[in-house]
């Protein structure tokens, strides 16, 4: 009875009476949850066009973070050293192209997986061999961005928002718009849409396969450099923060594999469900750190329901 | 020349499904098997024993595990290292709560607990397939680790929240803790690979195994032709885990000799993934290929640049062989897809035909 009152009841209770730490709660959560839906678009937008379950998305996060701090260490001011980042992402999606994917046309799904993950390890072990394994600081005031907070006062109580926190949501948004314009209005985007259909007919009518991949590397390296700033602007830049791909995984689960909206609803849903269990149920009656599996039994549970996630592409077999 | 098949007539049907078709493999097995138990064991020191021989038999045998699963049931799977973990805390519960138990009984007998976890965690199976169930499986992996830590009970409340393993013996030797020979602990090892190597060999070539193949060549097929689904898939984790929980118990029991829920995290499983992988997935011999070149390849970078009379900082060295592995691993699904296992089979038809080219 005690048991069902504290799994039930009490957490609400607590949510009532003050509400404005659930805000507070409700907001750390959405913006967790937008960089999760930012890394599982990455995921998305390769997985459409390519069939390549891309695991290098997290470590592609940390990479590019990686190289902006470090071209700025060296003198390069900040604006010129995003722009050689930006480069930098651009010969990494060439090289990806060339000399990972080619070759592997045709091959099984797991077999392209497993170079994904080899192209993980290549890289933490390059990155960590060119900038060093440990923490850095990412270049918030250089590039720009605000980092004061504002606090508000409602209900009598206190809500305090991190100006880099309400940038990265913004940031998050306009870039996502910019996407789904580029995906829908430009030809380059139909393109990609078309080969996600399929890779034969999309051929057959003149679209550059190698093309289109090394594109959408590179628009997944953009993503990449944009969350790992914002991230990076949290936790500081390392490995550490290879952590959160595997976070998106879970997100890409509820919102299907190949659906872009599924990733971005996805993402704030489970960042919001994961930081409001982790408050209210985790903390008091499991011993915290639940936020490490809560998003993955979530997605098991709506997948027992709906097999292609919430926003997929309907299962069709054939014999 | 080596392998010449001629004279070796095939007279019945029981001949044509025999282990061994040809006689040279047989052979080759049995002199395999001389090098494991005799040869190799009196001429390896303790550095030899403790970073190749024995772990290169627990990862195989963990790879083995999730072959099983992957490679013949098609289930893809990215939480070995939970069920190993599930395989090592049963043990270490087994042996503290009954002590006289004999640590083969509790190996054994711990692998059941880690079927039963792989079971329930098999379960999505039935409704998820392909990348969906290989994240599914993350989540046993994520939650598992997290219980590991968090349950006390499983780590004998003690401080530290690791387990100890306690000085075991076995009629009258030392086999487990910090008094055990590592020939002992070798042998110990080398006993249980062999026996479920041999089980597992009969198991893929049997009614089960062909249940797999089916199941993983096309599932639907499979169920029109009267194929258990449920039956085939749930069988797959059960086996496939039990395999992952002995091989857990034996990495805890006979090598680490204590553990951490660290140790069995994510990137463990994605380890013996790549064992399996790179060993050619649905082949039980390329397991051990592949757990020979992932564990051997540290060792080599790190003795070559000695050698060589270039020295490499520890750390960097770390870094180079992370990058190296990576590349390797990218270089070979190029070159063979299908694993180490399929390159030895080239080998061997080759062998079989020489000097002729067709």
């Amino acid at each position: 009875m005690d048991l069902a009152y504290q799994i039930l009841v009490k957490p609400f209770a607590d949510m009532v009476s003050a509400p404005d730490f659930l805000m507070q709660v409700l907001w750390e959560g959405l913006v967790s949850g937008v960089l999760y839906a930012l890394i599982a678009l990455g995921f998305v937008l390769i997985f459409k066009s390519s069939r390549v379950f891309n695991f290098a998305q997290g470590i592609m996060v940390v990479f590019a973070a990686l190289s902006l701090v470090g071209l700025h260490e060296h003198g390069v001011p900040a604006w010129l050293a995003v722009l050689l980042t930006l480069g930098i992402m651009l010969v990494l999606a060439v090289a990806v192209e060339r000399v990972v994917l080619r070759p592997l046309v045709n091959q099984p799904d797991i077999i392209l997986f497993m170079a994904t993950i080899g192209i993980t390890l290549f890289l933490v072990g390059f990155g960590e061999l060119i900038f060093g394994g440990e923490n850095k600081r990412m270049i918030t005031e250089q590039l720009g961005i605000p980092t004061g907070s504002f606090e508000f006062e409602p209900f009598g109580g206190l809500l305090s928002i991190q100006q880099a926190d309400l940038t990265a949501v913004v940031g998050a948004v306009v870039l996502v718009a910019v996407l789904i314009l580029f995906l829908n209005r430009t030809r380059m985007g139909r393109a990609i849409r078309a080969l996600g259909d399929d890779h034969q007919a999309a051929m057959s009518v003149g679209i550059s396969l190698s093309t289109i991949w090394v594109v959408v590397w590179f628009i997944a390296g953009i993503i990449a450099l944009a969350t790992g700033i914002v991230w990076g602007a949290r936790a500081g830049v390392s490995f550490a923060l290879e952590v959160i791909a595997y976070k998106a995984l879970p997100v890409l689960m509820l919102g299907g594999l190949e659906s872009v909206p599924g990733a971005i609803i996805g993402g704030v849903a489970i960042g919001l469900l994961e930081k409001l269990f982790e408050i209210y149920w985790g903390q008091p009656l499991l011993g915290g750190n639940t936020e490490t599996w809560f998003a993955y039994v979530l997605a098991l549970i709506v997948l027992l329901f709906r097999p292609q996630g919430i926003f997929g592409e309907k299962i069709i077999e054939r014999v | 020349m080596l392998y010449r098949t001629a004279g070796q007539f095939k007279t019945s049907y029981e001949a044509d499904f025999a282990l061994f078709p040809v006689r040279q493999d047989a052979i080759l097995l049995g002199v395999i098997l001389l090098f494991a138990w005799v040869i190799l064991p009196w001429s390896a020191n303790e550095f030899v024993f403790q970073t190749l021989l024995i772990p290169v038999l627990i990862y195989s045998l963990a790879a083995l595990g999730l072959n099983l699963l992957t490679g013949y049931a098609g289930q893809l799977s990215l939480g070995t290292a939970a069920f190993m973990g599930v395989g090592a805390y049963a043990c270490y519960k087994l042996t503290t709560i009954f002590p006289g138990m004999n640590l083969v009984v509790a190996i054994a007998l711990s692998g059941f607990f880690a079927a039963a976890v792989g079971v329930v965690f098999g379960l999505p199976s039935l409704r998820i397939k392909g990348f969906y169930l290989a994240i599914a499986t993350l989540a046993a992996q994520f939650f598992l680790v997290w219980l590991f830590e968090k349950w006390a009970w499983l780590y004998n409340y003690n401080s530290s929240g690791a387990i100890q393993v306690p000085n075991m013996k076995m009629f009258g030797v030392y086999v487990a803790g910090p008094q055990a020979t590592s020939l002992t602990q070798y042998y110990f090892v080398l006993a249980v690979v062999s026996l479920i190597t041999w089980f597992s060999i009969n198991i893929t070539r049997g009614r089960i195994g062909r249940m797999w193949k089916a199941v993983r060549d096309m599932d639907i097929a499979a169920e029109l032709v009267g194929i258990n689904l449920m039956r085939a898939k749930l069988s797959a984790f059960a086996i496939s885990s039990y395999v992952a929980g002995v091989s857990g118990a034996l990495f805890v029991f006979l090598w680490r000799g204590a553990a951490e829920p660290v140790l069995f995290d994510v990137q463990l499983s994605f380890r013996i993934l790549f064992i399996a992988i790179i060993g050619g997935l649905g082949s039980i011999i390329g397991n051990y290929f592949g757990a020979l070149l992932i564990v051997a390849l540290p060792v080599i970078l790190g003795i070559v640049p000695d050698a060589l009379g270039v020295p490499i900082r520890a750390a960097v060295q770390e870094h180079l062989n992370t990058m190296i592995v990576g590349a390797l691993i990218i270089t070979f699904l190029i070159a063979e897809p299908l694993g180490m296992a399929r390159l030895w089979g080239i080998i061997r038809e080759k062998l079989i035909i020489w000097p002729f080219p067709h």
